[in-house]
């Protein structure tokens, strides 16, 4: 999923102060997951921005909608009957949703609730971990099923540095080294000879390099 | 001989080569480049430039080494793939060739979390192996990383770093393989304070007969102080200092230590010389690069080679 952790309330303050009527908007997908832009946290920062109003002398009238998917068009659409009836927008949707709400209202400043963080997934409850940087050309074949370009610190692709120590990264022990992972994950596999290849340089345009990335599907595309 | 460099004909002529450092300074101060260039003139038979070491910005390494070549030292480049993309770092070891340097070493350099600019992004377009690629296509094949000629292709003597001591243990000499495989020439190693354990991954270097493909150099610190030792033993990562040296580094008086600290050194390396594989010694002196005379006499290792 996509994470994102909600941004200081201070933050959000100082965009919605010159605003009368805000409309919040939550996400339905992956930030209700990660218990950051859902239904739930729509109406507990709710309720923080108007107190927080309140207690600076200022009435807000704000409210609530969350969509299924905030970065589809189709569910945006949803917004059309409030969209005349609040001065602005806040988002508690990752940066797609924040950009598919601009893209579609074109007078209406819209601004974001979250700081969208990575692809991760779930360690435990209440933790979660990169695990995916979109390189656009996917590797974790060769690497038992770990991510080197996402987990080492240095994205590494040959094996680990000179700091990896006791199956922690250099920058902390709160942090797995990727090549421990992937090394166990090879040996328990009988795998150990993948290791010996040299993965050579890598192509970053999958990943980015050749600029904004887009997917075009002929059998789907209108 | 694949390149001009003096490091190479040493090693090539079967002498124990010795080769130190000297970190750049952190500020527009060419003479304390040579300054330091100086004390290690007619010791060593190269010296590294460290490249913003520890991720702090110094003077570039590429500069520091131009100013040591002038003074007619030896210098080793150094490249981390931290800072710069396959673009730059391909332009400057032209760039470097061009200036007269002939050796490197290939690293992927600390984290930035460690230096003075921890808000910067590690660029790793390429790890480094990659790199000890690129400059070897670079070196024989005459081509770019991106597959074009190039006119008066930059002959580098390549280098690359080892850690014996990081984990997991088994991975460091298959890691070692890949960088020779990749095309590294020598390799300098990682500090040696344990050198049981540097003997044992030194005998699996040997059994994989990765000694005789590749020159590798062993890498010793003269320790400054108690405090340093202690340093070196818990906070920095991939280092192994044996209890016993921060022991004897303890048993003597504060203003005995630094001798101390050189005359650990100086054991170490009659230790190391002893250990089938070892090609010479890498005296890293932080900030100390006026030890590194009396430990290099007092190893025996003088006077260096003519060539």
């Amino acid at each position: 999923m996509i994470t994102a952790e909600r941004k200081p309330l201070e933050e959000l303050i100082e965009y919605i102060k010159p605003f009368k009527r805000l409309l919040l908007v939550g996400c339905n997908e992956c930030v209700t997951v990660c218990a950051a832009g859902g239904r739930k946290e729509v109406g507990l920062l709710a309720s923080g921005l108007h107190m927080a109003m309140l207690k600076s002398g200022t009435n807000i009238e704000i409210h609530e909608h969350t969509l299924e998917r905030q970065c589809d068009p189709e569910y945006i659409d949803e917004l059309v009957p409030m969209i005349d009836s609040v001065d602005a927008v806040m988002s508690m949707a990752c940066g797609c949703g924040v950009q598919e709400i601009a893209r579609r209202f074109k007078g209406k400043p819209v601004f974001p609730a979250v700081n969208t963080k990575f692809m991760g997934a779930s360690e435990r409850q209440g933790v979660w971990s990169e695990r995916c940087q979109g390189c656009g050309d996917c590797l974790l074949g060769k690497t038992g099923g770990v991510c080197p370009i996402a987990r080492c610190a240095k994205q590494l692709m040959n094996g680990p540095c000179g700091g990896s120590t006791g199956g922690h990264c250099e920058i902390g022990e709160d942090v797995d080294c990727a090549w421990a992972l992937i090394w166990e994950r090879l040996k328990e596999l009988g795998q150990e000879d993948r290791f010996v290849e040299i993965t050579p340089a890598k192509d970053w345009r999958p990943g980015g390099g050749a600029g904004p990335r887009k997917i075009i599907r002929e059998d789907l595309a209108e | 001989m694949r390149t001009e460099s003096r490091l190479e004909k040493v090693l090539a002529a079967g002498h124990l080569a010795v080769t130190s450092e000297c970190g750049p300074p952190r500020g527009a101060l060419p003479d304390k480049v040579r300054e330091k260039g100086k004390y290690l003139e007619g010791i060593v038979d190269a010296i590294n430039v460290t490249d913003n070491q520890t991720a702090m910005v110094r003077m570039s390494s590429l500069a520091a080494s131009v100013i040591l070549k002038q003074e007619g030292l030896n210098p080793l480049f150094q490249m981390v793939t931290r800072d710069r993309n396959r673009l730059a770092m391909q332009a400057d070891i032209i760039g470097a060739y061009s200036l007269g340097i002939d050796t490197m070493l290939c690293l992927s350099g600390d984290h930035t979390k460690f230096g003075d600019h921890p808000m910067a992004m590690n660029v790793h377009d390429i790890d480094s192996i990659q790199l000890i690629q690129m400059v070897k296509g670079m070196r024989d094949e005459g081509k770019f990383q991106g597959g074009a000629e190039i006119k008066n292709p930059p002959r580098m003597f390549i280098g690359a770093a080892a850690n014996p001591f990081a984990d997991p243990f088994e991975l460091r000499v298959l890691r070692l393989a890949k960088k020779i495989a990749a095309g590294a020439d020598f390799i300098q190693t990682q500090c040696i304070f344990n050198v049981d354990k540097f003997e044992k991954w030194m005998e699996q270097v040997c059994a994989r007969g990765l000694h005789k493909k590749c020159y590798i150099l062993a890498g010793v610190t003269p320790i400054k102080s108690l405090g340093a030792a202690r340093y070196m033993k818990t906070k920095v990562p991939g280092m192994d200092v044996p209890q016993e040296i921060v022991d004897r580094m303890a048993s003597v008086p504060k203003e005995k230590q630094a001798e101390e600290g050189v005359t650990i050194c100086v054991e170490t390396i009659e230790r190391l010389k002893k250990v089938e594989g070892v090609a010479g010694f890498h005296i890293m002196a932080i900030d100390w690069e006026e030890k590194v005379k009396e430990i290099v006499e007092r190893a025996g290792l003088l006077p260096r080679p003519q060539i």
